[in-house]
């Protein structure tokens, strides 16, 4: 389980103090299926990172019972002067897997072939995702974060990380985050909007992307 | 900047006061040896880390680690003894190799922590990789490679009859320890103030040359008019070398150094860079 209790993250700007996340609460359960939708800047990333612990709220609690990935993003998680069997050699420490055991899975889904030798400064996004989709799967955790990762790939991609995640590791939780309902509409069971700095839950996809849609236009008023 | 050091602190200060979040994980609930067990885990991951990124596979690979240091320090022992032969009466060899080596461990110590976070924040995507343990892996590498040096230095000039063996050891690997714990804590302190601030980067590799030539490496503080003895002896770094080179030499020489004094300069070194380390990783922006 992962529970966050008020929490509100300010990032300090040139021009003052920026609220991105203001006292939202939310409980994420062993099993759940959650999509987060949000605008651009709407603070998903923000969410994500403070989820997975890599950032620390400004003030509130977070706890997490259950083993929690990495922000799975297309930027971070890996050191780019490594080549990706460096990196995954890296996380393997972090995390106290074995690493040995991993390199067949990785080899065979990545299909990244030699490019596992070369630094991943020079993969495309596609590359970075299906490496970092890789070795989130064969480290294992029990509640994935997903940070628009599953958008950057190809259909062939798409299906191969359908199979492991939504298929193989159906019993594990994850979250989603993403501007548009489709894969959430697909995968999640529930789902939140962020809207300036607010949570808001819903159980049901639709009402969620009326309300979404909705406060779109207004913005696009007030603009 | 005097301006934005004030508004640095005042934000410090108040972010420890307000800072409430609590940030538990399965089977951690105060088990300091399980946490003890992951900071260890992590920061062998980095040190493994700097090693590939700084030396490669290729060559020589790690053994730079100590052989630059070691370079270093010879080109100046060198220099020294051509410059100058044996002045006041104390051996060169040993004067140069005893001075040069305190300053590669501070200099080179800061030096590394002043870029500790930039190239490596993507690596703090992963919970378990802290700031603090970006900063002891870097540490700990410079340590290491400083003190094989000097060590190995001291070793080889021994064996080839060049310079007598040290007198008194212990007090010599004390100062060593005194000085690496005084490094720790300037390199967090400045480290941090680096990243956070150019202006202070570009200043302190201006400082450092300053340092060097008052930090005693280069004189004895017997030498000097009493006057400026006063003086030196506010700058922490001259009581290392001091202290060194009266385990080196005995009471063949005279040495001024002060351990409360360093001691002192060590322990608030460490607890406002713990401090300021806390409250990096608490106003961490993650790319």
């Amino acid at each position: 389980m992962i529970t966050l209790k008020n929490v509100s993250k300010t990032y300090q700007t040139r021009q003052g103090r920026n609220r991105v996340l203001n006292n939202v609460n939310m409980t994420i359960n062993p099993g759940e299926k959650v999509g987060i939708l949000g605008r651009n800047g709407a603070g998903k990333s923000t969410l994500i990172r403070l989820l997975s612990g890599a950032e620390m709220p400004t003030t509130g609690s977070i706890q997490r019972s259950m083993k929690v990935s990495w922000p799975l993003a297309l930027a971070g998680g890996f050191q780019g002067t490594l080549t990706g069997y460096d990196n995954l050699r890296f996380i393997c420490r972090v995390y106290g897997v074995e690493y040995e055991p991993l390199v067949p899975f990785i080899q065979e889904f990545t299909e990244l072939g030699k490019y596992l030798r070369e630094p991943v400064k020079s993969y495309s996004s596609g590359m970075t995702s299906r490496l970092a989709f890789a070795i989130s799967m064969a480290v294992e955790f029990d509640c994935y974060l997903i940070d628009e990762i599953l958008a950057v790939g190809d259909s062939r991609f798409t299906a191969r990380c359908h199979e492991e995640l939504f298929i193989k590791r159906k019993e594990r939780s994850f979250v989603m985050v993403s501007h548009q309902p489709g894969a959430i509409r697909e995968h999640c069971e529930t789902v939140y909007v962020l809207h300036n700095g607010s949570l808001k839950k819903f159980s049901d996809i639709d009402a969620a992307y009326q309300v979404y849609l909705e406060q779109q236009h207004e913005t696009a008023a007030t603009h | 900047m005097p301006g934005e050091f004030s508004n640095y602190w005042l934000l410090a200060s108040k972010n420890t006061m307000t800072e409430s979040a609590v940030i538990k994980q399965p089977n951690q609930q105060g088990n300091f040896y399980h946490a003890l067990k992951i900071q260890l885990r992590v920061i062998g991951a980095l040190l493994m880390r700097e090693i590939l990124t700084r030396y490669g596979r290729h060559n020589l690979g790690f053994l730079w680690l100590f052989l630059e240091p070691m370079i270093f320090t010879l080109g100046i022992t060198l220099l020294w003894y051509q410059v100058r032969g044996n002045a006041a009466n104390i051996p060169i060899i040993s004067f140069a190799i005893t001075g040069y080596s305190t300053v590669l461990l501070w200099r080179n110590t800061v030096n590394r922590c002043g870029n500790a976070i930039g190239p490596n924040l993507s690596l703090l995507h992963h919970r378990n990789v802290r700031v603090i343990d970006l900063f002891a892996s870097r540490i700990i590498l410079e340590i290491a490679g400083a003190t094989i040096s000097l060590v190995v230095l001291l070793m080889i000039f021994t064996a080839l009859g060049m310079i007598p063996p040290p007198v008194d050891p212990l007090t010599m690997v004390i100062a060593w320890l005194l000085l690496a714990w005084f490094a720790m804590g300037l390199a967090t302190v400045v480290g941090i103030l680096c990243s956070k601030y150019e202006l202070i980067d570009r200043i302190w590799h201006v400082l450092t040359y300053l340092i060097f030539s008052l930090s005693g490496a280069v004189f004895m503080v017997a030498w000097l008019p009493p006057q400026a003895q006063e003086a030196v002896l506010w700058i922490p770094m001259v009581h290392f070398t001091e202290m060194l080179r009266h385990g080196y030499y005995g009471n063949m020489i005279k040495t001024f150094e002060n351990p409360q004094y360093i001691i002192t300069i060590n322990i608030c070194l460490t607890l406002v860079g713990l401090i300021m380390l806390r409250n990096a990783q608490n106003t961490l922006e993650a790319p």
